[in-house]
């Protein structure tokens, strides 16, 4: 065994008493194999890795057990022999390329130092066998890469960087956590074959902390599943994903969106929200909200044409100097009342772009939206163009930074209602926000509240009831839960779902996950570089994609046949 | 590059033309600057020639351009208390000032830097607390109760040190200098410590906290999980990205620097361009009060825009664009 973790207790002392973020945990890596650690965020995942290498942020520490490596106690080691220990026998790689490399030296000197640092190579052996690294990496023109700084590489290719990095003392064992997140799909199965074929070709053991079943199905030899401070079960991925043991894996495996087939809701996962409470859900038809506003909304919901946009890079006196990108360009699309229309594609492709200027947010350097036939553009002041405004709401991606940490939930839910002056009184709009937070599974209780108090799938459901608050015809979400667990997001896809139904409302639903677009949407449009490359009903995109980038995406998508059928226990 | 210094300077221009006519205005704002230079007894015909030969009858846009065109020659007339060209008075009291402020800058940078990285690693030792509730009094002491303090104790009660004034000068040529004697060093350290000492610690706090931001970044992290020293940690990766902010905050604290000098030459009787400046304030003096606004005004240019140039040497993102 290369790695054996036995026992491990991990510990975070704070004000309201203990936290133990690891509960006797029991863990081995063997060379040559990939060990996928997943859990859903504050599982304790990431503690474990940063307790193998002592690098636990204070003021959490190891309480009880062993961690071996190569026969050697770890625990015992000082901080001088675990600084050996670091960077040469154990590599590490984070989650966020953008960050984990110091802005103001060359990729060249951050290599050299480490080889120096932790090989007997000096001077020029330590440049040469620089290069070879970036080489081994798939970085080309090496030589000449070493030279540049951080901000000169994408986010792919930093990654790159970080992998060559935690290579260059020649590990035996790399921990990875959260390598592939912070990248774009295509980026991301790049990104994890290199991982892949390092491990067979060095005869690394690696050990990849997740969150994300689909990395886990592509790359991993074995995996332990974490909950709550617990490995709950281990074993061979076939096994593990195909034939869940524990409660806990079945939910989880349940709630990751599939791309095979769509299913009217997704498994709702129990075990995990653990909260039994049942909210009254109120008869939204009849009730205020569903009401009928005094603007007969007829046409298509939203249509755009011709729509282009451009962002300037670099600003200058004379426009053949200017540096312009083009964010949007000639889009073109139309989305139904009532039916759920998906915008996909990868970041920098443009689609939040489109978002914001549907929303008004932006204004077009060119071409129209029309919200239920107005043009929001046009006369900005006039009441139909208001009225339009009002029908469309928008749902951010970041529940934490949407919200305003410095107001009441009561006042961030009624700031639509009180603005668009829906109510006739203060008591009308304080009952209606509480029948809100009831219907979106919060409970009026939560109206004195502020956001800080509510973890980020409870803020995601304040931002879906302060965007209903306005009685909007049209929501616009925007990758609604990519910062979210999956379990979570299941349960607000529902929400969205059944809200949909309920009110007869139109989404545009915005994405760079595949199977979650195939759960939501009833047409989907396929965007790169700002332009609009297929638009096709969803059935028709995922089983004959038409366009070449459609069918690449698909590609991409990780290999979920692993996983057990899907069974509707709904 | 060259086109960004291009338009910092372009900008700087417009600051000096602004500053120039400001200065100007203070001929005519100022009282009548004849009364102050002949005595009570002086007749009418007396005044109307001093009038004339200093051209106080020529409309305001003349007097203006001239004022500028000598201002470029860095001509600022006569003193109207001393009687002797003001670039002449200017240029005798730099090189006390400059000395000064340049001591000052070294020890509140050398402090500071050493200082705010020492609190910012070792954030919970007890000397950083002892660091740090002393920094207090640096800020929240006034400079001249800091140097009446000083001389009370190492002049007054010790007398270790002179209490005022600039010993030990020896001239270089036409610079004269005082940092090359004993007696010289003897008399600029107690002036030079009561001006670095609020400078001091602004740098010290700062760097502290740019300190204790770059030490939790993902890249110092993975830098530790590399096994790289902590030294090659704390001095290689986190104190250049400290550096980046902190070269804004001390380019102006050296412009201040000049400022606070006039407080500090005035309490140890420095024979600076400041002490001159509050002499000539005494006297409305205005043709000195005008040069020295010009003169502190061009420090202040020629500061930001060397700050300007340093985030190029520093930043490799601003270099070499996103």
């Amino acid at each position: 065994m290369l790695l054996e973790i036995d026992g491990l207790n991990i510990a975070f002392p704070t004000r309201r008493g203990i936290v133990n973020a690891a509960k006797s945990v029991s863990l081995s890596v063997r060379a040559g194999e990939v060990l996928g650690l997943v859990g859903e965020s504050g599982a304790g995942k990431s503690t474990i890795g940063n307790a193998i290498i002592d690098l636990l942020e204070a003021p959490g520490r190891v309480t009880a057990g062993s961690i071996r490596f190569m026969g050697e106690e770890l625990r015992t080691m000082d901080a001088d022999q675990m600084r050996d220990v670091r960077g040469k026998r154990i590599g590490m790689i984070f989650q966020d390329p953008q960050t984990s490399l110091n802005p103001l030296m060359t990729i060249g000197a951050q290599l050299v130092e480490t080889i120096e640092k932790s090989t007997k190579l000096r001077g020029r052996g330590a440049y040469d066998h620089a290069v070879a690294l970036l080489e081994q990496v798939g970085i080309t023109e090496a030589v000449a890469r070493l030279r540049a700084y951080p901000h000169q590489f994408s986010g792919g290719m930093r990654q790159r960087v970080v992998i060559a990095l935690a290579l260059a003392g020649d590990p035996d064992l790399i921990i990875a956590d959260e390598p592939t997140t912070a990248l774009d799909v295509s980026i991301q199965a790049q990104i994890l074959d290199l991982i892949k074929s390092l491990c067979r070709e060095r005869n690394l053991g690696v050990i990849i902390v997740t969150h994300d079943i689909g990395v886990i199905a592509n790359i991993a030899d074995r995996v332990a599943v974490m909950y709550n401070g617990e490995i709950v079960e281990t074993g061979d991925v076939a096994q593990v994903l195909g034939a869940p043991k524990h409660v806990y894996t079945q939910s989880l495996i349940a709630a990751v969106p599939r791309a095979d087939t769509k299913l009217d809701r997704f498994t709702s996962v129990d075990y995990i929200e653990g909260n039994t409470a049942s909210f009254r859900r109120i008869d939204i038809q009849n009730h205020w909200l569903g009401k009928s506003q005094r603007h007969d909304h007829t046409g298509d919901a939203i249509e755009v044409s011709n729509l282009n946009l451009s962002f300037v890079l670099q600003k200058a006196m004379l426009k053949r100097n200017r540096r312009m990108l083009k964010a949007v360009s000639d889009v073109n699309f139309t989305v139904q009342k009532g039916e759920t229309f998906g915008l996909v594609g990868e970041s920098g492709s443009g689609k939040s772009t489109v978002a914001r200027l549907i929303a008004g947010l932006y204004k077009p350097d060119s071409g129209q939206v029309h919200v239920f036939g107005k043009d929001i553009n046009q006369n900005r002041k006039a009441p139909e163009s208001r009225a339009a405004r009002q029908a469309l709401q928008m749902i951010f991606q970041d529940p934490y930074s949407s919200l305003n940490a410095r107001m009441r939930v009561l006042d961030i839910v009624a700031e639509p209602i009180r603005f668009y002056r829906l109510t006739d009184s203060e008591q009308e709009t304080r009952t209606i926000v509480g029948d809100l937070l009831e219907h979106v599974g919060l409970g009026a209780a939560a109206a004195l509240k502020y956001p800080h108090e509510f973890s980020g799938g409870q803020r995601q459901r304040i931002s879906i009831a302060r965007a209903l608050a306005s009685r909007p015809r049209i929501l616009i979400c925007d990758e609604p839960t990519s910062a979210l667990d999956v379990s979570v997001q299941a349960t607000i896809l529902n929400l969205l779902k059944d809200l949909q139904q309920e009110l007869g409302l139109t989404m545009l639903f915005i994405s760079h996950d595949l199977p979650v677009i195939r759960q939501m949407c009833d047409r989907v449009a396929i965007m790169r570089h700002g332009e609009i490359c297929e638009v096709a009903e969803i059935d028709a995109f995922f089983e004959a994609p038409q366009h070449s980038y459609s069918k690449h995406l698909l590609d991409l998508m990780p290999d979920m046949n692993l996983l057990t059928a899907p069974t509707s226990k709904v | 590059m060259i086109s960004f210094i291009a338009k910092r300077l372009a900008q700087s221009l417009l600051v000096m033309a602004i500053v120039s006519a400001v200065s100007f205005s203070l001929f005519n704002f100022v009282g009548d600057p004849v009364n102050n230079m002949v005595g009570q007894d002086a007749t009418r015909e007396q005044r109307l020639e001093i009038r004339d030969k200093l051209g106080l009858d020529d409309p305001i846009i003349t007097q203006y351009s001239r004022f500028v065109g000598n201002m470029l020659k860095a001509e600022f007339g006569l003193s109207y208390r001393i009687k002797r060209p003001v670039d002449d008075l200017i240029a005798e009291r730099l090189p006390a000032t400059l000395e000064l402020v340049f001591v000052s800058a070294v020890i509140s940078l050398f402090f500071g830097i050493i200082l705010g990285i020492y609190t910012g690693i070792k954030r919970n030792s007890w000397i950083s607390r002892v660091i740090l509730s002393t920094s207090l009094a640096g800020v929240s002491l006034p400079t001249f109760v800091i140097g009446i303090g000083l001389i009370y104790l190492f002049a007054v009660h010790l007398r270790w040190l002179p209490s005022s004034g600039r010993s030990g000068v020896v001239a270089l040529g036409w610079w004269k200098t005082s940092l090359i004697t004993l007696e010289g060093w003897r008399s600029i350290i107690l002036p030079a410590i009561t001006l670095s000492l609020f400078q001091l610690t602004l740098i010290l706090r700062l760097v502290r906290a740019e300190m204790m931001e770059v030490m939790r970044t993902d890249f110092i992290k993975f830098a530790r999980a590399r096994g790289l020293s902590e030294r090659a940690i704390n001095f290689r990766h986190a104190l250049r990205n400290t550096l980046v902010p902190v070269i804004t905050i001390i380019g102006l604290n050296i412009g201040g620097l000049v400022a606070f000098s006039v407080v500090t030459e005035t309490v140890f009787q420095w024979p600076g361009t400041g002490l001159m400046f509050i002499q000539a304030v005494n006297f409305v003096d205005v043709p000195i009060m005008a040069a020295y606004l010009v003169f502190v005004a061009l420090l202040f240019v020629i500061i930001n825009l060397i700050v300007d140039i340093l985030y190029f040497v520093v930043d490799p993102r601003i270099r070499l664009g996103g």
